[in-house]
């Protein structure tokens, strides 16, 4: 079983309001901060080796340490809470469930940081999340650990809810910056960085809620000793949000040494595959991140059991590995179709294209008219290579990564599956009716008999 | 035109509070959640005079409230109906079957994507993405999540709307 930071007591009734989260030792973190200096702190989260949570894998200490303190200058530590990639649903969970933990972990971060007024930047879908976390505000300043003089510090923290208005783009952090200036989601060139000219071009921080999450059970056990939990450089713990056709979907806490198939397969978590069948493909890391097929998934290519986390999941690069990503974990069973699946995430990518650079803007609307061209039995065979080619074009040539995010879901599904987009063109009228099924992608390992 | 479009008293209190919220001059920040909340007490879309208002409460540009709420999905740029069924059909619910969900839709209100039906109740907008996958199909419905849909719980929460006993906030 893995141990349990951010999620131990998410069973607890209540644990929503201040009054039990207190009980259960909430705020304690706060309290030994408090009395620690910011740069101290500093050092714990880097001891700890937090990578950022949202999807990039980046260390938080380290990004930390950019920030740029110029005299006089206003900083601000914004939380980005837009959590908006495809099969992920963690910050929704964190911040429903516990908002205390993410408030906490705010404040221990805006004290290091030096922010007096922070913001947390939440996707406008989440329209009843804002009400909880403002709550939650509300109980942390009555009971003195928000507002002027925090425990008689002399520190002062004010946090503030956004709504954004509906758009993955905004996760991404300077089109989150933008967005909340109250401007369109247009990323800004870099540099400069946010940390040094970010929200209203002054210093800025942005991070994802499970990684300010995190920050409590850092300063709760120490940075050293955070860091013992996990493997390598995938320290702690990490939220995958499990989907698609799995029999326990939703929220769960890993140390990150346990493997896919155990993560799969055992009812401690997913369960296994829904309604019997067999697994044909997963995307781990949310969307954006490569798809692979069962038999890559379980196993590396040298037949090493692929473990939860970051090294190993990445193992063989994009040639027969994937990512982490945000830890969106999507399950595609034997009946799925390959083609249809990736069509919809190319229209997710053209819808979202905030259309400031031209491969993204125009190439993701060309891969999705292509998909749905193949995907009705309309396709011809040099649609594949067009495919391909665009997507090539795309990568790297944008401001943003969401060029990236839109290039490897296409370039993955024809790396690993072009014999079923074969099939689609070759046979238009049965593909209408009917799926490619498993082919040669068959997981080798059979499914986990239950209550074995 | 401006003239005779107002927030109501509580919600220009609202307004003010959220202007607090920044540094002096700092009001352009605002837009989005005025924006919201003028969807909201402006019969759900916004209309020119209505993002006029706003612009001049926010002491901005009107171009600068356009290109802004025509940027964002949440924002609707026509008249909707009362109940808009906003149905994810991305990766995670298609493998879950959210196009049976949305054909279920369509047929049973003989509407098509975007359109609203002659009644003016329902307005189906599919939706890409957002962010219920584990407990997909899903719908948003004003400020809540439907989750974990079949086609007898969507006809269920069509009864219910037109009964009035959907909550939208």
């Amino acid at each position: 079983m893995s141990k349990k930071l951010l999620l131990k007591d998410a069973h607890i009734e209540g644990i929503r309001y201040f009054e039990t989260y207190r009980k259960q030792g909430g705020y304690t973190a706060a309290e030994k901060a408090l009395k620690m200096t910011p740069d101290e702190i500093l050092e714990e989260v880097k001891a700890s080796g937090l990578r950022g949570r949202g999807g990039a894998g980046f260390p938080t200490g380290m990004k930390w340490s950019f920030l740029a303190k110029p005299e006089g200058v206003p900083r601000h530590l914004v939380v980005n809470a837009d959590e908006s990639e495809p099969g992920t649903f963690k910050d929704r969970y964190l911040m429903e469930f516990l908002p205390h933990l993410l408030i906490e972990g705010m404040l221990i971060s805006s004290y290091c940081l030096g922010s007096n007024v922070s913001y947390i930047y939440i996707r406008g879908e989440y329209s009843w999340i804002p009400d909880i976390l403002e709550e939650a505000i509300e109980e942390a300043k009555a009971a003195g650990f928000l507002g002027k003089n925090i425990l008689g510090t002399g520190f002062d923290c004010e946090i503030y809810v956004q709504r954004g208005g509906g758009a993955y783009i905004c996760g991404e952090e300077t089109a989150l910056l933008e967005s909340l200036e109250g401007k369109r989601g247009n990323p800004r060139l870099k540099p400069p960085f946010p940390a040094v000219k970010g929200l209203w071009e002054r210093p800025t921080v942005v991070n994802n809620v499970e990684s300010i999450a995190a920050i409590v059970p850092i300063i709760d056990i120490t940075g050293a000793e955070y860091a013992k939990i996990g493997v390598g450089r995938s320290t702690g713990t990490k939220l995958i949000s499990a989907c698609g056709n799995i029999n326990k979907p939703g929220v769960y806490e890993i140390d990150m040494t346990i493997t896919v198939e155990e993560f799969i397969y055992s009812d401690e978590y997913c369960g296994g595959i829904k309604d019997g069948k067999r697994l044909k493909a997963c995307i781990p890391g949310g969307s954006s991140v490569p798809i692979v097929p069962a038999n890559l998934l379980l196993r590396t290519v040298n037949g090493e059991p692929r473990y939860m986390n970051y090294e190993s999941l990445a193992d063989g690069g994009f040639a027969t590995g994937t990512m982490m990503g945000s830890g969106g974990f999507i399950v595609l069973d034997e009946d799925q179709c390959i083609v249809e699946h990736t069509m919809t995430l190319a229209r997710f990518y053209n819808h979202e294209s905030c259309g400031q650079c031209t491969p993204c803007r125009e190439g993701t609307g060309w891969m999705y008219k292509i998909l749905k061209k193949i995907e009705k039995g309309e396709g011809k065979m040099e649609d594949i290579d067009l495919l391909w080619d665009i997507q090539r074009k795309i990568e790297g040539n944008t401001i943003c990564p969401l060029g990236d995010a839109a290039a490897w879901p296409v370039a993955a599904a024809i790396r690993h599956f072009r014999d079923e987009f074969e099939w689609h063109i070759k046979n238009p009228e049965l593909s209408q009716t009917q799926n490619y099924g498993l082919a040669n992608y068959a997981d080798p390992i059979p499914a986990v008999e239950k209550n074995a | 035109m401006s003239e005779t479009i107002a927030f109501k008293p509580e919600s220009l209190e609202q307004v003010h509070k959220i202007i607090a919220r920044y540094p002096e001059g700092r009001q352009k920040s605002a837009l989005l959640p005025v924006l919201h909340l003028a969807q909201k007490e402006f019969g759900g879309w916004l209309d020119v005079p209505v993002m006029d208002y706003v612009a001049e409460l926010l002491s901005i540009k009107p171009i600068e409230v356009y290109e802004v709420a025509t940027f964002y999905t949440m924002f609707n740029m026509k008249p909707v109906g009362k109940y808009v069924l906003e149905v994810c059909r991305t990766g995670p619910c298609m493998v879950c079957g959210s196009e049976k969900i949305l054909d279920h839709i369509r047929t049973k209100l003989n509407i098509k994507d975007g359109e609203t039906t002659e009644d003016g109740m329902f307005t189906l907008k599919p939706a890409e993405c957002l962010g219920a996958c584990g407990y997909a199909p899903m719908m948003q419905l004003g400020k809540f999540f439907h989750e974990n849909l079949t086609i007898e719980k969507v006809d269920e929460i069509l009864d219910l709307c037109r009964q009035g006993q959907v909550a939208l906030d």
